[in-house]
C-alpha cells in the first residue's frame, strides 16, 4: 500500500444479474482532483458509492488511507465490518449527492452541525463556530436560519458541501453535484469546489462538467460499460483521446 | 407582458396591456334543484326532530338533568383517562413494531408481522374479554416469590387498557410504517455517509419527517379510539357508556342516557377534531397544505349552497 488515498484492485458490484463494475483499477493520489466522467449506467456513480460502502463490493479489493473498505481481512479470510466500525470510516469520507438531500427539517446551520454534534459528540459552542464559518465560506452566512426548501437548488449544494466539510474530512466524494441544477446555478457551485481544490482537499467527482475537469483536474479516467477506458491528465484525455468509445463520447458532451 | 412574441396569437389575453378590463358581471347559473332538495331536506328534519321533541316516551328533564351528573363526569373522565392511555402507549409501541418490522434482521422483523397479524386479525371486543378473564387460563403471574394473583393486577380498567392499547398498536405501527417510507431514501444516505448509526438515523433524520405522513391518520386513530372505548362497558371498566347504562337500568331511562352518552362522545370527537386540524396545520408549515382557510370558514363555505371551493380536505 503506497500513500494512495483510494486504491481499487480489480473491484466488480452487480446489482442482481446486472454486472456493473467490471474489474476498477485505479489509485487516487491525496491532494489530487480525480474526476470520473462516462455516459450514464457506466457505473461511475456504483464505484464512488463503493469508496464510502454505500454500495457493497462485490469482489476485488478497495482501499481508503490504506484502509480496506467494509471488510477486515485475517489470513486470507475476509471478515464483514459491523455497523459501528463502517459508520467510523464514513466519518473520515465527505459524500456531496446529486440531489443534495439535505435534512428537510433542520435550518441551513442545523445540517452543519447534525454530524459533528451527533456522531463525534462534540460539544455544540464549537461545533456553532465551526459551522458559520463553513457557511461563510460557501458564501451562505446570511441563510443560516433558512430551511432547505427556501434555498435554491445551487444554495442547497452549497450548504450540502458545507456538512461534508463539517466532519473536516480527508476524502470527498461529488456524486454528479450540478447535474440537477438550472444552469445558471451551476457557476456557483462549481466555483466553490475550485475553492476547496485549491485549498488541498482530496476529491474525487463524477461530473459532466468538462470544462471543470479540464480546469481543476489532476486526473481524470473515462469509464464505459464498467470498466475503466482511458484514464490520465484531463487535459491529455479530454483533447487527444485514444480511444474510440472516449472519442464518441466526448464528442457528445464537448 | 410577452405582447411582442404573440403578436398576432389568437385570442391571447397578455395582449391588452394598456386597456383596463372591467370586472365581469354576469348572471350567475340558477341552481334550483339545490334549492328544493334543501326544502325538502329541511323539512323532514324538522318533522323528525319534532316527534322526537314532544315524544312522550322521551323524558327530555332526564337528560338535561343527567347530562352533568358526577357519576356520568366521572365515566367521562375514565374515557378520557383510557383513550389518552391508550394512544400513548399504542404511539409509542407502534413505533418500536413498525421499526422492527423494516428492519433487516429477519428475527425482528417476522416478531413484528406476527403481532400485527394476530392484534389487527381479531376483534378488539374479544381481545378486551380474553385479557379480563385472564385469570382462567394464568391464576397467577410472574414467578416464585414474585408471583401475584391476576384478579389482583388484572383489574377492568387495566384489562381495558391493556386490550386499547395493544390492539392500538398494531394499527399505529402500520401507520408509523407508511410514514417512514414516505421519507426519501436519500436522506438516510446522506445521514449514512456522514457516519451516523441506524438508529441516530432513524431517531434524528427519518422519524421528524414522517411526522408529516403520521399526524393525520393519528388524529383519526384518536378519533376512532375515544368511541372504541365504549365497548369497555362488558368489562365494566367504568368508562362514561358504563356509568350511563347503569342508570339507565336503575331508572328506566334506556334512550335517554343513551342520548347523554351521545352527547358527551359527540364534544370529545368534536374537541378532538379541532385538536387534530391545529395538529395538522403547524406540521404542514412551509407546504402547500399550511395555508388553508380556518375550520370556521371552511364550514361556512359547504354551507353556502352552490360552492365547491374550500371543500373539507
Amino acid at each position: 500500500m503506497t500513500g494512495a488515498m483510494v486504491r481499487s484492485e480489480d473491484v466488480h458490484k452487480s446489482f442482481g444479474h446486472v454486472h456493473v463494475l467490471k474489474g476498477i483499477d485505479l489509485e487516487v493520489a491525496p491532494r489530487d482532483v480525480f474526476c470520473l466522467v462516462g455516459p450514464s449506467g457506466s457505473g461511475k456513480s456504483t464505484f464512488l458509492r463503493c469508496i464510502n460502502h454505500l454500495e457493497k463490493v462485490d469482489a476485488g479489493r478497495l482501499y481508503v488511507d490504506g484502509r480496506l473498505v467494509g471488510y477486515r481481512e485475517v489470513g486470507d479470510k475476509l471478515y464483514e465490518l459491523r455497523e459501528k466500525e463502517v459508520a467510523a470510516h464514513r466519518r473520515d469520507i465527505g459524500m456531496v449527492f446529486q440531489r443534495f438531500n439535505l435534512f428537510g427539517h433542520m435550518t441551513a446551520l442545523e445540517n452543519v452541525m447534525e454530524a459533528p454534534v451527533r456522531v463525534r459528540r462534540e460539544p455544540k459552542a464549537v461545533v456553532r463556530d465551526r459551522a458559520e464559518k463553513l457557511l461563510d465560506r460557501v458564501g451562505l452566512a446570511a441563510k443560516s436560519g433558512s430551511y432547505p426548501a427556501q434555498l435554491s437548488g445551487g444554495q442547497q449544494q452549497r450548504v450540502a458541501i458545507a456538512r461534508a466539510l463539517a466532519m473536516e474530512p480527508k476524502l470527498m466524494l461529488f456524486d454528479e453535484p450540478t447535474s440537477a441544477l438550472d444552469p445558471e446555478l451551476v457557476g456557483e457551485v462549481l466555483d466553490v469546489m475550485r475553492d476547496l481544490a485549491a485549498s488541498g482537499m482530496t476529491m474525487i467527482v463524477v461530473t459532466h462538467e468538462m470544462g471543470f475537469a479540464r480546469e481543476v483536474g489532476d486526473a481524470l479516467v473515462f469509464m464505459d460499460d464498467g470498466i475503466v477506458v482511458e484514464a490520465g491528465h484531463p487535459r491529455d484525455v479530454l483533447s487527444n483521446p485514444q480511444h474510440a468509445r472516449t472519442r464518441s463520447f466526448l464528442s457528445k458532451v464537448l | 407582458m410577452s405582447s411582442d412574441l404573440d403578436a398576432g396569437g389568437t385570442g391571447s389575453p397578455s395582449g391588452a396591456g394598456d386597456r383596463r378590463r372591467e370586472p365581469i358581471a354576469a348572471v350567475p347559473v340558477r341552481r334550483w334543484g339545490q334549492w328544493v332538495s334543501a326544502a325538502v331536506v329541511v323539512l323532514l328534519v324538522a318533522a323528525l326532530g319534532y316527534s322526537v321533541a314532544i315524544n312522550d316516551n322521551l323524558q327530555w328533564s332526564a337528560v338535561g338533568d343527567n347530562l352533568t351528573e358526577p357519576t356520568v363526569l366521572r365515566g367521562l373522565w375514565v374515557t378520557v383517562q383510557l383513550t389518552v392511555l391508550a394512544m400513548v402507549a399504542g404511539i409509542v409501541l407502534g413505533v418500536v413494531v413498525a421499526v422492527m418490522r423494516l428492519s433487516a434482521n429477519p428475527v425482528l422483523s417476522t416478531v413484528s408481522w406476527f403481532y400485527i397479524w394476530l392484534f389487527r386479525g381479531t376483534p378488539v371486543l374479544v381481545q378486551l374479554l380474553l385479557w379480563f378473564n385472564l385469570a382462567l387460563f394464568f391464576p397467577t403471574l410472574g414467578a416464585g416469590p414474585l408471583s401475584v394473583d391476576t384478579n389482583d393486577l388484572i383489574k377492568p380498567f387495566v384489562a381495558a387498557l391493556l386490550a386499547l392499547a395493544l390492539n392500538e398498536a398494531a394499527y399505529m405501527a402500520e401507520v408509523v410504517r407508511a410514514g417512514i417510507l414516505a421519507v426519501d431514501e436519500g436522506q438516510t444516505e446522506a445521514a449514512h455517509a456522514l457516519g451516523m448509526s441506524q438508529g441516530q438515523t432513524m431517531r434524528r433524520i427519518v422519524l421528524p419527517q414522517a411526522m408529516r405522513v403520521i399526524i393525520p391518520p393519528t388524529g383519526n386513530e384518536t378519533i376512532t379510539m375515544l368511541k372504541t372505548t365504549s365497548l369497555v362497558l362488558v368489562v365494566g371498566a367504568g368508562d362514561l357508556l358504563t356509568r350511563t347504562s347503569a342508570i339507565a337500568a336503575r331508572e328506566f331511562t334506556t334512550i335517554e342516557m343513551l342520548l347523554v352518552a351521545s352527547v358527551w362522545y359527540l364534544v370529545l370527537t368534536s374537541v378532538a377534531s379541532y385538536g387534530q386540524y391545529h395538529l395538522e396545520r403547524r406540521f404542514a408549515r412551509g407546504t402547500s397544505a399550511g395555508a388553508q382557510a380556518s375550520v370556521g370558514r371552511r364550514i361556512l363555505a359547504n354551507l353556502r349552497p352552490g360552492r365547491v371551493e374550500g371543500g373539507v380536505r
